[in-house]
């Protein structure tokens, strides 16, 4: 510590300051960093799991009501929750409500498989490749405001009735939406993040595994939820236009089943099924992933 | 161009210098033609040496860094460094799907280094940078001074002969960067690491330097350079420091009144 150079009084001060510059740091450092607590399990009850249960709730007890004082009087019209409730007791008494859903959700999850495995090397294509993306980037953001249940028809002329046929129209619809995330995904990388790979020897091959793709992954994964909706979607257009007995019977086909034999309490029945597939996957598979990657990267709101 | 900067950075003129700027001149196409943003700017930086960039806005100091770092290249003049330089932004630039300690892994990891040694050197440099401990720690649990030193220690992991700052302190509050000074003034002794560090705070600049090397503005061109030979630590309060600062911010300002001038 040479302080011959100044002539300033205090000139010492600084050493012994900076004999506790750490001590100076660390302190600041526990004045800047905020301690997150855990919500308890009974907030997150009365924040999260109640209000679902309640709206549940309500729509039963008006239903009922509906029912009971006669506003309407017509079971073919509208079935009461307890008739609806004896068509889930007589399937899975005969064992045949998990057949139903099983013979959608491997249809629909396996579709989905395929949709991830073109949409996202198409996804790069069109991130990537100037080209592509002037030649079908628009092409692919229109198919997504098509509804996939248009491609029903052709599928079953080319394809004919059968589980193929079934698996086109899940990647007409889930492709776009998945390869779309994608694009927007990587467009939504910062410029400073690849700039910064760039100084560490992260470019080409490097760069895109160690920066653009662990960086698209939030808007990737709004992709493949929405992907999903659009698979499980497709599928059921799919099982109600076009039911055969060689298909077996999904819940798009237990519909129409219930359509074709006037019984409106399965037609509910098989409503409820779809609503409750769609809403479980997502609450099982996409909403966890989502949430653990934006939480990871402390994306996510404390709402 | 690139042949030529890659066969000057193996001649022996890179040992001598951790950098070597000469005659270096940067435009860019703007609405009027080609606009000159740098203009035949020399500098060297010696091995070890910490060397300030000062000057207003538009005087291309983040041009010229860009320019040593590689994410550019001049119109005219070369530039030559020993290996590849560190660079760190104003922002933190931290990767937010890493923790702390595998952010400078990948630097490392990048760098080659082998696996099995990538988690005790991380610790290391963390260590280096007073945050130990802080290893799984995520991006955003960290406070915007511990982000920077996280980014220090990243560049670091770089093993660069030379570290290109660019503003690395201006986000962040007072009473934390004059912390980093008294930090990075070590860090760079114990390291002797070149340093390349640009600023618009001319206290900082003379805070931190050996050389303070001051551009004019559009274009930017070397207007000036000091010598500061004050021992370090210094402190931004210093009698000295605060001399010399007012002494250059006279200059500084001379350059800025030019431009109401027409």
């Amino acid at each position: 510590m040479a302080s011959t150079e100044t002539t300033d009084p205090t000139a010492d001060a600084p050493v012994k300051d900076r004999g506790d510059a750490g001590g100076l740091e660390a302190g600041l450092d526990a004045l800047e960093t905020s301690v997150a607590s855990r919500t308890p399990f009974r907030q997150t009850f009365v924040n999260k799991i109640l209000p679902p249960i309640v709206a549940v709730g309500v729509v039963l007890v008006v239903w009922q009501a509906l029912i009971s004082l006669k506003i309407v009087d017509d079971p073919t019209k509208l079935p009461s929750p307890a008739d609806v409730g004896n068509e889930f007791r007589d399937a899975w008494l005969e064992g045949t409500l998990l057949g139903y859903i099983w013979t959608s959700i491997s249809r629909g999850l396996l579709g989905f498989l395929f949709a991830l495995a073109i949409g996202t090397p198409l996804g790069l294509l069109v991130a990537r490749v100037k080209f592509v993306r002037a030649a079908i980037g628009p092409i692919l953001s229109g198919l997504q405001s098509l509804p996939s249940v248009a491609w029903v028809p052709p599928a079953v002329i080319w394809l004919g009735l059968n589980n193929s046929m079934m698996y086109a129209v899940i990647l007409l619809g889930a492709v776009p939406s998945i390869a779309n995330g994608l694009v927007s995904g990587i467009d939504q990388v910062p410029p400073l993040f690849l700039r910064a790979g760039r100084t560490m020897g992260a470019t080409g091959l490097k760069g895109a595994w160690h920066i653009v793709m662990p960086a698209a992954l939030p808007g990737y994964l709004a992709g493949l939820k929405q992907g999903w909706a659009f698979s499980w979607r497709s599928l059921m257009a799919a099982e109600i236009i076009a039911s055969s007995p060689d298909l077996g019977i999904g819940l798009g086909a237990l519909l129409e089943n219930g359509r074709n034999a006037s019984s409106m309490s399965m037609v509910f029945e098989a409503i409820f099924l779809i609503l409750f597939v769609g809403i479980a996957i997502d609450l099982l598979i996409f909403s966890p992933l989502e949430r653990w990657v934006l939480r990871s990267r402390g994306l996510l709101v404390k709402g | 161009m690139a042949t030529a900067l890659a066969k000057a950075a193996e001649s022996t003129a890179a040992v001598e210098h951790a950098a070597r700027i000469e005659h270096v001149s940067k435009s860019f196409p703007g609405p009027a033609g080609q606009q000159l943003v740098l203009d035949d700017i020399t500098l060297d930086v010696a091995p070890g040496e910490f060397v300030t960039l000062l000057g207003a806005s538009g005087c291309g100091k983040s041009t010229l860094l860009n320019l040593v770092a590689g994410l550019d290249r001049p119109t005219a003049g070369t530039i030559t460094t020993d290996g590849r330089p560190a660079l760190m932004f104003q922002e933190h630039a931290l990767f937010p799907w890493l923790t702390a300690g595998k952010n400078i892994e990948l630097a490392l990891k990048l760098r080659g280094v082998p696996k099995s040694e990538r988690r005790g050197r991380a610790e290391q440099l963390l260590e280096l940078v007073r945050l130990k401990g802080s290893y799984g720690k995520r991006v955003h649990e960290l406070s915007g001074g511990m982000r920077q030193r996280v980014a220090m220690a990243r560049a670091l992991a770089q093993d660069s002969q030379l570290l290109l700052m660019d503003e690395p302190f201006a986000a962040l509050d007072a009473i934390t960067r004059d912390v980093l000074h008294d930090e990075l003034t070590r860090i760079w002794a114990e390291t002797g690491v070149s340093v390349l560090f640009v600023t618009h705070n001319v206290r900082e600049a003379v805070r931190l330097a050996q050389r303070v090397v001051l551009l004019s503005s559009r274009p930017g061109r070397v207007a000036r350079e000091w010598r500061v030979d004050m021992a370090q630590p210094r402190r931004i309060e210093d009698a000295p420091v605060a001399e010399l600062s007012l002494e250059i911010t006279d200059v500084l300002r001379g350059e800025i009144r030019r431009h109401g001038q027409h």
